[in-house]
């Protein structure tokens, strides 16, 4: 068996042909709209946030990429959650989550989503945003530049691309229980309320 | 023939309306010192869109807001003729004037009200307020301006019109009144400084703020064209209509990219400016260049 570099590229494109060759023209011509065009809902929940502005005007310039930011979540495809997330600020990323139509991504932005990093003896933040959203793509560091959010998406758009059964919101909505459970668990008696009969219309 | 040329004048709005968003999107790019997106990258939004689930519903009347504004535009651009002489690309505009293309003209504000009304979403109400507003203060130097360019054509038909302009178009002839309705032209083009309906920072999207999915890329798709078919209106009146398709493409291209630019470099007037603002200088304009008729 090849080894090294290369073999290991192959095998990832060879992994790409197989899920591509399952797809007819129109799902591979969606999924490639899909990729192309991203309205990105951007939470500035920590300090993340100061990270965006140069990622979206002249220095950076990302909408090179289609990706434009979008003032409601409505219209939203992308929920970045820049930072730490208190519980506080959690409730309000879940209900923009929630109200966001599918298909929705969520790119965890900084190692505080990843597990908790400089806050992980906080009391006041959480640790693993996985746990009560499914993150789609991690981009780690503290904080990371405009480059890595960049890759960030470029990597996302791979993944849109393949139109994996993986993704976040398909997760959302089938381990709907688990999610909910995390979220019960850290909210308590203030927790939202529970949006999953309008998965039962969505499907 | 009718129905094939109705057709292709839809097609064509729909072509040039994302070409031309996709063109402001780049030019404005250009002027903030960015590259910008793809010439056809709303193109490319507005499938997306089309093929994203709908999430949430207000009743029948939020989907009839986008569905009416759909009705204005298409309307607009099967009544105004795409070229000045000859049979081809003239659509229904044998069978309408001036006067019907100025009522269909507020059509898509109305329906979007309506659909907006009835979502209950405080942004949306506040962007339509606004935008009801300063619709007001717009029509006012428009009006004034179409009044007189029907004055010296003598009737409110586009064949009289462009006959009237055949020797010297309206924009030499009458500079004042051009200047009113290209004022107000950049209002109707939600261009800044009179920006103030989707503002995004003040309201969201105005609007369009609980709209997603399949309305959303309605909203934009009569938008382009709705936008296309006011650039025609305005070449049509002051700029003697297009000979030619390559006339029509030049000339709706010069007042795109004048109106892109201005845009680019305004700040964004409140509402109560822009309606003084609309309510003194264009007027005025307007009311001089009717006194020098």
């Amino acid at each position: 068996m090849e080894e090294g570099f290369n073999a290991y590229r192959q095998s990832l494109e060879s992994e790409e042909q197989s899920i591509k060759s399952t797809q007819s023209v129109v799902e591979q011509a969606i999924a490639w709209f899909r990729a192309h065009s991203m309205f990105v809902l951007a939470y500035g929940t920590g300090c993340g946030a100061i990270e965006m502005p140069p990622t979206f005007t002249s220095r950076y310039d990302i909408e090179r990429l289609g990706v434009v930011g979008v003032a409601t979540p409505r219209q939203a495809d992308i929920l970045i959650v820049s930072g730490y997330c208190s519980p506080k600020t959690l409730k309000r990323v879940i209900r923009s989550y929630e109200q966001m139509s599918d298909p929705k991504y969520i790119i965890g932005l900084g190692s505080c989503t990843i597990n908790g990093g400089m806050y992980w003896d906080s009391y006041n933040t959480i640790k693993k945003l996985d746990d009560f959203l499914p993150v789609d793509m991690y981009v780690n560091g503290c904080m990371p530049r405009p480059e890595a959010l960049i890759e960030g998406f470029v990597k996302l758009q791979e993944k849109i691309r393949l139109n994996s059964s993986e993704a976040g919101y398909i997760k959302y909505r089938d381990n709907y229980a688990h999610y909910r459970a995390n979220q019960e668990r850290l909210f308590g008696a203030q927790v939202a309320p529970s949006y999953e009969e309008n998965f039962a219309g969505m499907n | 023939m009718v129905l094939i040329d109705c057709f292709l004048m839809l097609l064509l709005a729909y072509g040039f309306g994302f070409l031309y968003y996709g063109l402001y999107r780049n030019l404005s790019a250009r002027v903030h010192g960015r590259f910008g997106p793809s010439l056809a990258q709303s193109f490319f939004d507005s499938v997306k869109l089309f093929v994203k689930e709908q999430s949430t519903t207000f009743g029948w009347m939020f989907y009839a807001g986008p569905i009416i504004m759909a009705t204005g535009a298409v309307l607009n651009v099967l009544f105004i003729p795409f070229i000045n002489h000859g049979d081809s690309l003239q659509g229904l505009s044998s069978s309408a004037n001036l006067i019907v293309v100025l009522y269909l003209m507020v059509l898509g504000p109305l329906g979007n009200a309506l659909g907006v009304g009835s979502n209950g979403n405080p942004f949306g109400v506040m962007g339509i307020t606004r935008g009801l507003t300063r619709l007001i203060a717009l029509e006012l130097p428009f009006y004034l301006a179409v009044i007189g360019v029907m004055i010296d054509a003598g009737s409110a038909d586009f064949s009289a019109i462009f006959e009237a302009q055949s020797q010297e178009m309206n924009l030499l002839k009458h500079p004042l009144l051009f200047m009113a309705a290209f004022i107000s032209f950049l209002g109707f083009m939600g261009k800044s400084p009179f920006d103030v309906v989707g503002a995004p920072q003040e309201v969201y999207s105005g609007p369009a703020t609980e709209f997603s999915g399949k309305f959303f890329a309605l909203l934009l798709s009569q938008s382009a064209m709705f936008s296309f078919a006011k650039l025609l209106l305005m070449v049509n009146l002051f700029l003697g209509g297009a000979d030619d398709l390559g006339d029509l493409v030049l000339k709706t291209f010069v007042l795109f990219v004048a109106a892109t630019f201005i845009g680019s470099v305004y700040a964004r007037f409140s509402t109560i400016q822009s309606v003084e603002f609309l309510m003194r200088i264009p007027t005025l304009l307007g009311i001089v260049g009717l006194a020098l008729l």
